[in-house]
């Protein structure tokens, strides 16, 4: 790993600041906010909505978020017909710029694996239980498109500022393995 | 290292980014070799979907060879994946990577314990 580094920072690829810059940047600006706050906007603006499940990434770019790599970004609704859970069964790929580093558990095999076989065992090892008549549909992300589970509106909401909304949805409500915070409920 | 002297390791190391789990990074070098990745990227030395493909070929190949494949063992497919593909694309070679691996051993092995691992010429030997 040193070797790498040192390899590459003498060859003038990599600056040792601007390594640090990144992982600052993942560290305290980038994380499930980013998300948390988009979501909260589609919820409270209509308009927004439409246009960010029509194009993900152009709907967010308005925000002023625009991706590094490139990819393209799919927000897909629950509804109460349908629970829409997001893999990556190949190699981990995650929507970053939104939801931040992925945590250890979407990166193993496990996981990877069974999201796909068993969705909703899967699901219930989360402690999220998805009812029979609910379809689950689970979105398998690649190099060039990743997914965003938009979460339906907790009920008892109504009224509730985008800021105040931002507040309930969580990081795995966005992956599809989890549902926002309940008002009310401890964060 | 054991788990529980990385975990004291980390969280020594207020930088390290957290999430609802704990660190999402195990080491300080896992955030190394993702802020590597995404700077060479940037740069333009190879395309996001070569990278995912390559990494996605890194760890077919390490599950063949016995890795649980847990999420642990993630960054190491990662820094396995990066140095490949550095290699194949002619920015550094895998002499010239053993080479500077060589020489920080030997740096780590002269400095004294608590001394910060300094890399100098003559570790070049």
């Amino acid at each position: 790993m040193r070797a790498l580094e040192t390899i590459l920072t003498e060859k003038g690829y990599v600056e040792p600041a601007a390594l640090d810059a990144i992982i600052q940047a993942y560290e305290t600006k980038i994380g499930p906010h980013n998300g948390a706050r988009v979501v909260a906007k589609a919820w409270t603006d209509p308009a927004f909505k439409t246009a960010l499940l029509e194009d993900g990434s152009k709907a967010i770019g308005t925000l002023g978020h625009v991706s590094r790599v490139g990819d393209h970004l799919v927000v897909v609704e629950n509804t109460p017909q349908r629970h829409n859970m997001v893999v990556c069964t190949l190699c981990s790929c995650y929507p970053w710029e939104m939801l931040g580093l992925p945590p250890v558990w979407y990166k193993a095999a496990p996981y990877r694996s069974r999201a796909v076989k068993d969705p909703r065992g899967m699901l219930a090892d989360f402690g999220v239980t998805v009812p029979k008549d609910i379809e689950i549909r689970v979105w398998d992300s690649t190099a060039e498109t990743r997914f965003l589970v938009l979460p339906m509106r907790p009920e008892g909401t109504e009224g509730w500022s985008e800021e105040q909304l931002t507040e309930l949805v969580t990081r795995d409500s966005m992956i599809g393995t989890g549902f926002p915070r309940k008002p009310g409920a401890p964060s | 290292m054991s788990s529980t002297l990385a975990a004291a390791a980390t969280a020594a190391i207020p930088s390290i980014p957290r999430d609802d789990d704990g660190p999402v990074f195990r080491a300080p070098w896992e955030a190394h070799a993702f802020a590597m990745v995404l700077t060479l990227h940037d740069r333009g030395v190879f395309t996001w979907p070569e990278w995912a493909s390559a990494l996605a070929d890194e760890i077919k190949r390490a599950q063949a060879a016995g890795d649980p494949d847990t999420g642990e063992t993630y960054y190491l497919h990662w820094l396995a994946t990066l140095e490949k593909l550095v290699a194949s694309k002619g920015v550094a070679s895998t002499e010239t990577l053993n080479r500077y691996r060589d020489a920080w051993d030997h740096a780590a092995d002269r400095t004294p314990h608590g001394k910060p691992i300094e890399l100098t010429p003559e570790d070049f030997g």
